[in-house]
This record gives structure tokens, C-alpha cells and sequence, in this order.
């Protein structure tokens, strides 16, 4: 029973090594990196939702009638368009800020920004 | 569904256009009489169509003249004051109003929705945009003068995400306006100090965890409910009570929300991003980004799971309520011990929020009463004071509070509105500040929470711990004359700012006093027809 679910378990793994990369990780790419699977580990989550087995596009086909079970649901499909788009732009921004954190700092380790934001009480 | 979404605007800019007359002839009038008697049920998406207009012209005009950039910026806030003050009062006289987005029928389409709360919440915004536009005009060109354009983008495009997160009446299009303003704030707060961006980057990672969880919430909802309209969701919703699944979708929504509201223990990305935002940003994004995100938790628990079952089930009420407090006490304490005024501002922030959390998760109609209060209240205190903290910054390059010794002789009218605002902030009478405490308290009263109450009471003293020790350095004491000299080591004149610089803090500082006059009406007039039906049959009465 449960285990026909396995694809669910399979997105809460994903979740899960989202939010180790995103908390463990010392480095901000990694970092970055952990948070990217966290997203799509959510929209594999709908998708797993919207997904039937040997099921067709939702137009409607004479020869399968108007049995739901033959057409997913395509509502899912496309918001988690829109949450791919949502999260490469997400990514776009970190990286940008990423870049601009390199070019100030020459490091992308935690570590060694928090000491210099810690040691240098100086604002500016 | 981001093209998708924009392409329904471009047909809806065509649309609203032909609406009017299509309209009136659908009802067999005189044609052109449509033009006389504007279309109210129009308001919703008046109030965004300047803030799309401004997206696209900030930029392009930026980019021929830098200075039209701002010009732009004040068209289109002006656009979206008066927009959100006709929708308020059509709202109050006429009840709520629906825009169907592209015409599509909701369940299945996306509506906007302006009822009293959000017609309330938008107006807020639109009052602080204005101050803050008029401030930023000088404030970022003597500031960050290379990133004036981006700026007034990214201020719009803020602007733009938080008005449809508090009109949407769909809970994905809320996720997708919920990133819209998200990321305008994370490009927001890495224009500032060198270390911005750090701060910036941090919150970015645990604002997508927040806006994450929402989403999953989202999906739990879909999937039990089968719709993503909020109202339909909400009529649905009371036959699903005893699902297991309905209880995870509320948490990771609260979870998620309170991350976005920095509701305490989930407030670590504030501190920092604040204090290194220039003051300028932070005076944008502090008063509007976790009150938005609050509101928004209300409009979930209030409106869509309805509060009965919400708060009681797994005592998630009382969570939120004790939590927050501990926040107030926390965030409270944590600003007495900070020699940064942006920081002090950054933590207060955090006790701030508290309260409205402590008025949203007590859940009966005077602590909702407060809660709604403070959202405005909180908005022009604390977009004022950091306004004054980026005046200073300007005026004598300090960014200590040893700084500010004086001040108040040689800057008399920079500190007016600070003043005011200091001391709404601790809550004493007769300013805003004052009664949405006293709202609180009579609620946690009614709901017979007696070491909450206590705790308030307490908070009040902590806050005002803060702000006099502040403003006794800034009135009572003589500045000391090798403080003229600023941070670069250049000799530095103490003075009073430009207008445009003075006038915005002011406005707010002495607004805070005016609210506070008025509440009496404003909270009849306003917020008890603001509160959620269920409460509001309750009354302000024992």
C-alpha cells in the first residue's frame, strides 16, 4: 500500500537533501545548490500529484470519451511552470548576488565572510 | 504561468480600456454614458496597472535620463494613492469588489479581490510608498548614487508584489506575487553597505525555504480540495476537518509565513539584512515586507482555514500568541544591547511584528482589532524612524549611537518626527502606537491570558527602555564638538537636511500623533468592518 507511494517518499528524500545542503553546507554555492533541489523536490511534488499511469494530454480524444481517468490533470503542469520559472529566477538573483559577494570579499565560504562581517564592526 | 500572467495583463490592458462602454451598452444605456459613471468593479486592477506601467517605463526612462527615473516613480505612486483611496471608500459604502483577470470566472480564474481588509492593507502601502519615494528622491542619489535606477525598479516592482499579494484571491497567483516582491527585496537590500549583499544573499536562502513551504501548503490544499481559489477553498474546507493532511498544509503555511514575517524563532535573516540595506531600502522593505507577509498569514488563518478551527486545533493559537511574545521580550531586549541605531531599529522590527503575532494568534475581535492596528502603525513608526537613521547617515557619515549626542539642537527638525515616532513606539498616549497595544491587552484579557498580558505590559517598559535612552542622548545632552568631524575625516556642517529629506519622516512621526487622535473613529469607521465576519459579530465588548 505504502509503498506504491514510493515517489512521494522519493520528493520528502529530496526536501530533506535540500535543506542538509542548504543548512550544512559551508559554502554558499552549495548552499545555493541545496536550495535548488529543495525547489524542485516541491514541484516534483505536484507533478507526482498530477501524474496518472497511461493516462494522455488533457484535449479531449473521441476514442478515449470523457473518462477522466484517460487525461492528468494539467493544472499542476502549469503552475509548476510558473514555479520553474519562479525559481531560475530566484537562482538568477542569488548568482548575481554571489558574484558581487566574490568580487567584494574573494571568498564564497561562510566561515570567512562571517568573520569578516563580525571583525570589521565598521559599517561602510 | 509568469508569461501566462503577463499576457493576461496585456489583454487586460486592452480590456479595461473597452470595458467601460461594453458595460454600459450590455445594460442598453446611452452610448458614452459609460464615460460619466466610471466602473468601480475596475478599482483592483487600477491599482496595479500604474505599478506595471511603472516596471516597464522606470527602467526605460532610467536609461535615457537618470533623473527620470524618479520623476516616474512619484507619477505612479501618486496613480496608486489615489487608486487605493477610491477603493477604500468604495469598498467601505459599497462592500467588496471582484476583478475577474482577463475574464476568466473564478473558481478556475484568478480574481483580485478588494474587501475592507485589503482595500485597508493596500492604502497603508501606498502611503508609505509616497513618503519613501519623496525621501529616496535625494536620499539614493547622495547615497548610491551608480544604482539610482535599480533602485526606483526594484522599488516599483516591490510595490507591485506586495499590492497583488494582498489583493489576490488565489492562492498560487499569491505564491507568484509572494516571489515578485521576495526577490525585488533581496535586489533591494544588496544596494547598501560592502557587506549587504552577504545579508542579503542569507535572507534570500531562508525566504525561499519560507515561500517553499507556503507552496507545499498550497499543494496540500490543492490536492484535497481540488480548487486554488481562497473563498471556494475556504466553503470547502470545514468538511475536511479531520484530515490529517489539512493539519500539515497549515503548518508548513504558517511555517512558511512566519519566516516571511520573521515571527520569532524564524527572525535571524532580519538583524543583518536591515542593518547593512541602505537606509533608504530598508525604509521600503522594514514597514511593508513582514507586515505584507503578516497580513497575509491572517488573510490564510482568518479567511481560508477559519480561525475556529485553525487556532484551537494542535493549540496552534496559543503557539503563535506565546511565541511571538517571547519574540517582543526577546527582540526588546536584544535592542537595548545594540550601540548601531539600524540595528536597534532591526531588532525592535522583530518585537514589532511580535505584537501583531500575539494579536493573531489570541484570535478574538479586540486583539484582531490591535493586530490590524498595528499593521498601520508599525508601517509609519518604523518607516520614519529608519528614514531619521539614513538622514544622520547622510548628514554626518556616523553610524553609532555615540553619534547621535546632541543632535537634536543641531538637527531640530530631522528629530520631530523621529520623536514622535520613538515615543508611538513605546506606546504612550494619545499616539497610534498606544492603542493598538490597548487593543491587545483587552483582548488578551477577554481571552483570559493574564501572563501575556503581564508580558505586554512589561514589553512596553523594555521599548521604552530603548527609545529614551535614545532620545535623551539626542535632546539632553550637549554634542561634543569633535563629533563635527565625519567619518572621512572631512570637516562636517550639522544641519537640517533638504525639504524633501525632513518632510517624509515628519509626515509619518506627526501622522502617528494624528492616528492615535483619530482611532476612536478610525477603528469603527476602518477596522471592525476590516476583521473577519465571525469576529466581527462579536464586537469590541465584553
Amino acid at each position: 500500500m505504502l509503498i506504491d507511494k514510493w515517489p512521494y517518499f522519493a520528493t520528502v528524500l529530496m526536501l530533506l537533501i535540500g535543506l542538509y545542503g542548504m543548512v550544512v553546507k559551508r559554502n554558499l554555492v552549495k548552499k545555493l545548490i541545496g536550495m535548488n533541489i529543495f525547489q524542485s523536490a516541491i514541484i516534483l511534488f505536484f507533478i507526482v500529484y498530477a501524474w496518472k499511469d497511461k493516462a494522455t494530454v488533457p484535449v479531449y480524444d473521441a476514442g478515449l470519451g470523457d473518462v477522466p481517468a484517460h487525461y492528468i490533470n494539467p493544472i499542476p503542469h502549469g503552475l509548476m511552470l510558473t514555479a520553474i520559472v519562479v525559481s531560475v529566477a530566484t537562482t538568477g538573483v542569488a548568482l548575481a548576488l554571489l558574484s558581487l559577494i566574490y568580487k567584494r570579499f574573494g571568498t564564497l565560504e561562510e566561515d570567512e565572510l562571517l568573520r569578516e562581517l563580525r571583525t570589521d564592526r565598521e559599517r561602510g | 504561468m509568469g508569461g501566462h500572467f503577463l499576457a493576461k495583463m496585456a489583454a487586460l490592458a486592452v480590456q479595461s480600456g473597452a470595458q467601460g462602454a461594453v458595460h454600459g451598452a450590455a445594460q442598453g444605456a446611452v452610448h458614452g454614458a459609460a464615460l460619466q459613471t466610471p466602473d468601480a468593479s475596475n478599482l483592483p486592477i487600477l491599482i496595479v496597472l500604474p505599478l506595471i506601467a511603472g516596471v516597464i517605463l522606470v527602467p526605460g526612462l532610467g536609461l535615457l535620463r537618470r533623473r527620470l527615473a524618479h520623476a516616474t516613480v512619484v507619477v505612479v505612486v501618486l496613480a496608486l494613492l489615489t487608486a487605493s483611496l477610491a477603493a477604500l471608500r468604495q469598498v467601505l459604502s459599497a462592500g467588496s469588489l471582484h476583478y475577474k483577470l482577463a475574464g476568466w470566472t473564478p473558481p478556475i480564474g484568478i480574481e483580485f479581490v478588494l474587501d475592507p481588509l485589503s482595500a485597508f492593507v493596500v492604502l497603508v502601502i501606498a502611503v508609505v510608498a509616497l513618503m519613501v519615494t519623496i525621501y529616496a528622491g535625494s536620499s539614493v542619489r547622495r547615497q548610491n548614487p551608480e544604482r539610482e535606477v535599480p533602485f526606483f525598479a526594484m522599488m516599483v516592482l516591490l510595490l507591485l508584489g506586495l499590492c497583488g499579494m494582498v489583493m489576490t484571491g488565489d492562492l498560487f497567483n499569491l505564491y507568484v506575487f509572494f516571489e515578485i516582491s521576495s526577490l525585488s527585496a533581496y535586489a533591494l537590500m544588496a544596494i547598501g553597505d560592502r557587506k549587504a549583499p552577504v545579508s542579503s544573499f542569507r535572507y534570500l536562502l531562508q525566504g525561499t525555504i519560507g515561500a517553499s513551504f507556503y507552496l507545499l501548503g498550497v499543494g496540500y490544499l490543492y490536492v484535497l480540495t481540488g480548487s486554488l481559489n481562497m473563498a471556494d477553498v475556504a466553503q470547502l474546507l470545514p468538511q475536511l476537518t479531520s484530515n490529517p493532511a489539512l493539519t500539515v498544509a497549515l503548518v508548513f503555511m504558517v511555517a512558511g509565513l512566519s519566516l516571511k514575517a520573521a515571527l520569532f524563532p524564524m527572525h535571524l535573516w532580519l538583524p543583518d539584512a536591515y542593518t547593512y540595506a541602505s537606509a533608504t531600502s530598508t525604509s521600503i522593505i522594514a514597514p511593508l515586507m513582514t507586515k505584507v507577509s503578516a497580513y497575509v498569514l491572517i488573510r490564510m488563518i482568518y479567511f481560508v482555514y477559519g480561525s475556529e478551527w485553525a487556532l484551537s486545533h494542535l493549540q496552534l493559537g496559543a503557539v503563535i500568541a506565546w511565541l511571538s511574545m517571547l519574540g517582543v521580550i526577546w527582540g526588546s531586549v536584544m535592542a537595548i544591547a545594540q550601540r548601531d541605531p539600524k540595528r536597534m531599529l532591526a531588532y525592535s522590527s522583530i518585537a514589532q511584528v511580535g505584537y501583531i503575532g500575539v494579536g493573531i494568534g489570541t484570535g478574538n475581535a479586540l486583539a484582531m482589532v490591535g493586530a490590524i492596528l498595528h499593521i498601520m502603525n508599525h508601517a509609519a513608526m518604523k518607516s520614519s524612524l529608519f528614514m531619521t537613521c539614513g538622514i544622520v547617515e547622510m548628514q554626518t557619515g556616523r553610524h553609532s549611537l555615540d553619534g547621535w549626542t546632541g543632535l537634536g539642537r543641531k538637527m531640530p527638525w530631522t528629530f520631530v518626527g523621529f520623536a514622535f515616532a520613538a515615543i508611538a513606539m513605546v506606546g504612550l498616549p494619545p499616539t497610534n502606537g498606544f492603542f493598538s497595544k490597548w487593543y491587545l491587552a483587552l483582548g488578551l484579557a477577554r481571552a483570559h491570558a493574564w501572563v501575556l498580558l503581564v508580558l505586554l505590559i512589561l514589553s512596553g517598559l523594555l521599548t521604552a527602555g530603548y527609545f529614551f535612552r535614545v532620545l535623551e542622548r539626542i535632546y539632553a545632552r550637549v554634542p561634543d564638538e569633535e563629533g563635527a568631524v565625519g567619518s572621512s575625516g572631512a570637516a562636517v556642517t550639522l544641519r537640517d537636511p533638504g525639504l524633501t529629506l525632513v518632510l517624509p519622516p515628519l509626515a509619518l512621526g506627526v501622522g502617528t500623533l494624528v492616528l492615535g487622535l483619530v482611532n476612536a473613529w478610525f477603528v469603527s469607521a476602518v477596522i471592525l468592518k476590516a476583521l473577519p465576519v465571525a469576529l466581527q459579530a462579536q464586537g469590541l465588548g465584553w
